[in-house]
């Protein structure tokens, strides 16, 4: 496959032609905060918001999972504008994240602090209230544990559940703030078609879904994606 | 706050009704995910809500996942999961209505009712949903019941409804056959 060059915060890094910019950054160990990004899906959702950057001759930033690379292109992660607008994105997702590291089997491996450590800010919203969903933790199914409230609608496992497994488990329900990732009729997980293969357990980015019995890591882990 | 996620129960011969009406709709279309909101609105013109059983035959005629119709009848406010009752009681959360205390409105009525918006009570008698302006913000806080905006609906005028409504109901019951 042809390569393309480009720069990345100065850095001269290689990719191969046609990749999306997240993952030739990721690839080459430069990292912009991302979530909803799953380098197996050709046509990103683009929901999360988190993974803008600024590229010479666009006069917005703009989302790096759905910008294809392209020969000689001048990228810059470390921008005002576009860390302006994670930051943003972050501090909204976190204003209804029911934060409890501590008791989280998510902790130390968690794709949330890996962006607050990132971005230098903290876990907790600064500026925006608190509002938490209060939903039910669903650990009716015997191989993980689905808690909604830690949920940050990224939509990674209602992909990996339809284009790997193509089960279909999975989806986007209800409107707005009630908006969440559940099964048909909201019905509790064991009582699905699931057949707990793990596979959204292994792309979830937060500790929504973690599986049952893991115990919590204590060493400083490199996150899968 | 939370809308109902799942209609109470039917029968079981509730359930053979609306599977056999929903495959009669089904006639009417072809296999096309396009035409999922005008088969489930065709549907629920029939039915008059959209129960289990309707959205699962629904995602097997377009071969999709079930779960993505229950996406689409959750997202839209015109889609029922629960069966209309009797009498329906629209309360309105209008920026008006808001303003005026819609919001003790609707709670007066869920607790009267003892259900939660988009739910229907167990007797089928009353389902309870909300509205955004039916028109008459100077009636704030308003709700409308069968079809009637009533004005000025505080907790106290909500149990004045309902009474009203069991005296009929008991009228009617003691009425000579
Ligand atoms: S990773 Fe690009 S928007 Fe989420
Ligand atoms: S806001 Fe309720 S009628 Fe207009």
């Amino acid at each position: 496959m042809n390569q393309v060059t480009l720069t990345i915060n100065g850095i001269r890094i290689t990719a191969p032609e046609g990749e999306k910019l997240l993952w030739a950054a990721l690839d080459n160990g430069i990292y912009i905060p991302n979530l909803c990004g799953l380098k197996e899906n050709t046509e990103p959702l683009a929901a999360c918001r988190l993974c803008f950057v600024e590229i010479q001759g666009r006069n917005k930033p703009v989302t790096a999972c759905t910008e294809t690379v392209t020969e000689r292109m001048v990228v810059d992660t470390k921008g005002e504008q576009c860390l302006r607008l994670a930051k943003s994105g972050f501090e909204l997702l976190m204003a209804s994240h029911a934060l409890d590291c501590g008791h989280c089997l998510k902790n130390r491996n968690c794709e949330l602090q890996r962006i607050a450590h990132h971005l230098r800010v903290s876990l907790k919203p600064r500026i925006l209230r608190k509002i938490l969903r209060d939903l039910p933790v669903d650990d009716s199914h015997p191989a993980f544990i689905y808690d909604p409230n830690k949920c940050v609608l990224c939509g990674r496992c209602i992909w990996v559940c339809r284009n790997h497994v193509k089960s279909g488990v999975f989806g986007f329900a209800h409107r707005g703030f009630q908006r969440r990732v559940t099964t048909f009729g909201d019905e509790p997980m064991g009582r699905s078609d699931c057949d707990g293969c793990l596979e959204c357990v292994r792309v979830c980015p937060t500790g929504a879904l973690v599986e049952r019995g893991a115990v919590p890591r204590l060493g400083r882990t490199e996150p899968v994606y | 706050m939370t809308r109902n996620s799942f209609p109470q129960p039917i029968t079981r011969q509730e359930e053979v009704e609306a599977k056999q009406k929903t495959r009669r709709v089904l006639k009417g279309f072809t296999k096309k995910r396009a035409n999922l909101i005008p088969i489930l609105q065709a549907v629920q013109r029939k039915l008059g809500y959209l129960p289990r059983i309707a959205m699962a035959e629904i995602a097997i005629f377009l071969d999709i996942p079930s779960v993505d119709v229950y996406e689409v009848v959750t997202f839209y406010n015109q889609f029922r999961l629960n069966p209309p009752g009797k009498h329906s009681v629209r309360v309105c959360l209008g920026t008006a209505c808001h303003m005026k205390g819609g919001y003790i409105t609707l709670d007066a009525w869920e607790r009267r009712l003892k259900i939660k918006r988009g739910d229907t009570t167990p007797d089928r008698e009353f389902d309870l949903d909300t509205v955004a302006c039916v028109g008459c913000c100077t009636m704030a806080p308003v709700t409308v019941v069968d079809e009637k905006p009533e004005a000025k609906v505080e907790p106290t005028k909500v149990d004045g409804l309902l009474l009203a409504f069991e005296r009929e109901k008991q009228q009617t019951s003691e009425k000579p056959q």
